[in-house]
């Protein structure tokens, strides 16, 4: 079973992912969240609206988030997919939610590439939880997700960028 | 040159401490052997046939005497006592062992060096012109520029995991010295009708197994707006760039299949988002920003009355040889009174872009003395004293000698561009190091290698093509067949403004036919040049394959028929 981080804590996860084919259980006195797919979330939206419960929304990489943010903005969480450890697309998909879409829920990273030697530049993209591979050690990890302290790139907020504070010196 | 701020440094030595932590959980079995594979080419260092292989960034070519007397240290230290310059400008070792390289890249860091991102599907090293600077055709120094890509592209959160390597060339002379039309991205930095400073901007060229030659995609990009453009032309390839073959991966294909246009206008349409966005005014170069950089790469206090010498010429009519030394390694500087050197690094008998420790030390104090303590390696593999007073021109002429690096040959058929082959690389199908050797000693005569005049041959042993071949005026390229090495040979390829792929002859030559078909290719160009003057690349695109062929295929076969 993998491990949950989310805001730099370990944490229980709260989103139980459904399969397209399975239904959607009705809402019962404990508030269980859901992911269901991109693809079932544009065909079923005004019934898995209706339900009530919070869902999170499962995305691929070969998907531009331009042509569906619209569709995923008001959800609180959207799932981002690495199928492999080098496979880099969903790097910019979360840039392009959090910088251009503004999108302000929870961004998390799954799947190969989930580990601690790249967790630093996926937080520094506006990620913001990481359901770990199975096989990383949860406590090494919070390490990896220090902030940055200095960057060269104008990507994350937490980061001081470097060209700022050599023009602040300058003056 | 540049120098390290306190924030450059710290981002350094903390790399080292990263890759000293993944180096140790590896050999722990804390880290699966795929994944260290891709994080330490992340930092230049491959498993190849013997060894493993470092290469280590030399940005833009450029290194100072310290630099240098580094790397000969690195190569005493923990190699065998040489290193090997690359057509990316950079320097690789052969033979230092795994566990020592985080120590090694300690003692880069310790003299603002490293090999970051020197392999990997990444963002790599940025090359440049190796007379930037210097060189009479330029328009602006364009090594500022290379510097404030490569801090954007170090560590950039976005593209470390790219479908494919991704390689910048910057250009901003009137002939292009970087082979800018053979990279993902080339930049010429040009001046517009209303005199701004900006970039012309080249996308989808590459060498390896699919040549091609780079499409413009933007006439003019102003010059404060460079990083925001490549951010676009990055976030592009990233999200649409082919990851199901590795030999459609590079954006060339990409560029291919979409349309030149078409590709454009993704660029423009993301990057006009990116600057609506709210990192544009921070990815923009402020006046400032490129005021602080460019005083990195002043000019040198040059002597004003250097060019009073009159040593240099009666040194030239007095010593031949070093007057063919200066007409074929020397090149005019925009100083008078000063001149760029050639050190060749092709003396016959060893391998093309070899140097020892030893040598290293040499030209680190030569440079000190003679070339206000800096060098530069040429893709060619070559290195370049930039900036020396004609007046010390002799002495330094006979230091090199003395030290075999001061063959006279740059430019000429024996200052061949050659991948390591089959000797070192893992990749490699063929030898190339015993050809070049061959046909060094087949052209061993200087007096007709003048005669023959400038002939740029590149040799890879492998399709991936580090040596250049396709656009070597002769091209040799290393293929197995049935566990033999055979060499196809092409024609009339270019990296410079004529940019050009070379055309294959036909079937290819056996390692003992090698050295006798590019013979053969001399003599025929010697016999079909409407004058000296024609080079074998002007001759080749005006008689075409035709002659060339027929010696080398039919006469050949007649020859043999006969014998």
């Amino acid at each position: 079973m993998s491990a949950l981080i989310r805001n730099g804590c370990i944490d229980a996860d709260d989103f139980i992912a459904l399969g397209d084919d399975a239904e959607l259980p009705a809402a019962g006195p404990i508030s269980t969240r859901y992911i269901v797919s991109l693809a079932r979330w544009q065909l079923q939206r005004e019934s898995l609206s209706d339900s009530g419960t919070d869902l999170g929304i499962a995305i691929p990489n070969t998907i531009d988030i331009s042509t569906v943010i619209d569709d995923v903005r008001e959800q609180p969480l959207i799932v981002l997919s690495f199928p492999n450890f080098a496979d880099g697309r969903a790097y910019s998909q979360a840039r392009l939610l959090r910088d251009r879409y503004r999108y302000t829920g929870e961004i998390r990273a799954t799947g190969d590439a989930v580990v601690f030697d790249q967790l630093a530049m996926l937080q520094r993209c506006g990620f913001t939880s990481f359901a770990l591979r199975a096989d990383q050690d949860p406590q090494r990890c919070l390490d990896a997700l220090r902030p940055v302290e200095l960057a060269y790139q104008p990507v994350d907020a937490q980061a001081s960028l470097i060209s700022r504070l050599r023009r602040s010196a300058a003056i | 040159m540049y120098q390290y701020d306190e924030y450059d440094q710290k981002l350094v030595d903390q790399r080292v401490e990263q890759f000293r932590d993944q180096t140790r959980r590896f050999l722990a079995g804390e880290l699966p052997d795929e994944e260290f594979r891709m994080l330490r080419l992340r930092n230049g260092l491959y498993v190849q046939r013997f060894a493993p292989m470092l290469r280590v960034a030399i940005p833009y070519g450029l290194l100072s005497s310290k630099q240098l007397r580094m790397l000969a240290h690195i190569a005493r230290t923990y190699d065998k006592g040489y290193g090997h310059i690359t057509t990316r400008q950079n320097i690789q070792y052969n033979w230092p062992r795994l566990e020592q390289v985080p120590d090694i890249l300690a003692d880069l860091a310790s003299v603002q060096m490293h090999a970051i991102q020197t392999s990997g599907n990444c963002i790599r090293n940025i090359t440049s012109d190796h007379l930037a600077g210097v060189a009479r055709d330029e328009l602006v120094d364009p090594r500022p520029y290379c510097e404030l890509t490569r801090q954007w592209a170090t560590f950039h959160p976005e593209f470390n995991w790219l479908p494919r390597k991704f390689k910048f060339a910057f250009s901003s002379s009137t002939t292009d010295r970087a082979a800018t039309r053979v990279h993902d991205v080339g930049v010429h930095i040009v001046r517009n009708a209303a005199g701004e400073l900006g970039y012309s901007i080249y996308v989808g060229g590459g060498l390896g197994r699919m040549p091609m030659i780079g499409h413009l995609i933007r006439e003019f990009l102003p010059e404060a707006q460079l990083l925001s453009y490549f951010e676009a032309i990055l976030r592009v390839y990233n999200r649409l760039g082919r990851r199901d073959n590795i030999h459609r991966a590079r954006i060339k294909v990409l560029v291919k299949a979409t349309g030149p246009a078409k590709f454009a206008e993704r660029v423009e349409q993301e990057w006009a988002q990116i600057l609506a966005g709210p990192q544009a005014a921070e990815l923009e170069f402020t006046p400032d920003d490129l005021a602080r950089m460019k005083a990195h790469f002043a000019a040198h206090p040059y002597c004003s009355d250097a060019a009073t010498d009159t040593g240099f010429d009666k040194a030239m009519q007095n010593d031949s040889a070093f007057a063919a030394f200066v007409r074929r390694n020397v090149r005019e500087h925009r100083v008078d009174g000063y001149k760029a050197v050639f050190v060749s690094l092709k003396a016959p008998d060893i391998a093309p872009g070899d140097i020892t420790a030893d040598q290293m030390d040499l030209i680190a104090d030569l440079a000190e003395r003679y070339s206000f303590g800096e060098l530069r390696a040429t893709h060619d593999q070559n290195l370049v004293l930039a900036d020396v007073a004609q007046g010390d021109l002799y002495d330094l002429w006979q230091a090199l000698r003395g030290a075999g690096l001061a063959t006279p040959n740059i430019g000429l058929l024996t200052d061949m561009i050659c991948c390591p082959g089959l000797d070192f690389c893992s990749l490699a199908n063929a030898g190339s190091i015993g050809v070049a050797q061959d046909i060094n000693d087949r052209f061993d005569s200087l007096d007709h290698l003048y005669d023959v005049g400038e002939i740029k041959l590149k040799m890879s042993g492998c399709m991936n093509g580090c040596g250049h071949h396709t656009v070597g005026h002769i091209g040799i390229l290393g293929v197995d067949k049935k566990g033999e090495e055979w060499y196809q040979v092409t024609l009339g390829g270019s990296a410079e403004n004529d940019v050009s792929l070379g055309d294959r002859t036909g079937p290819s030559f056996s390692r003992d036919q090698i050295a006798d078909a590019v013979q053969t290719i001399v003599e025929v160009y010697l016999s079909e040049r409407s004058d000296d003057e024609e080079t074998f690349l002007q001759c080749y695109r005006r008689v075409g394959m035709a002659p060339f062929k027929t010696r080398l295929y039919v006469e050949a076969e007649e020859e043999e028929l006969a014998a």
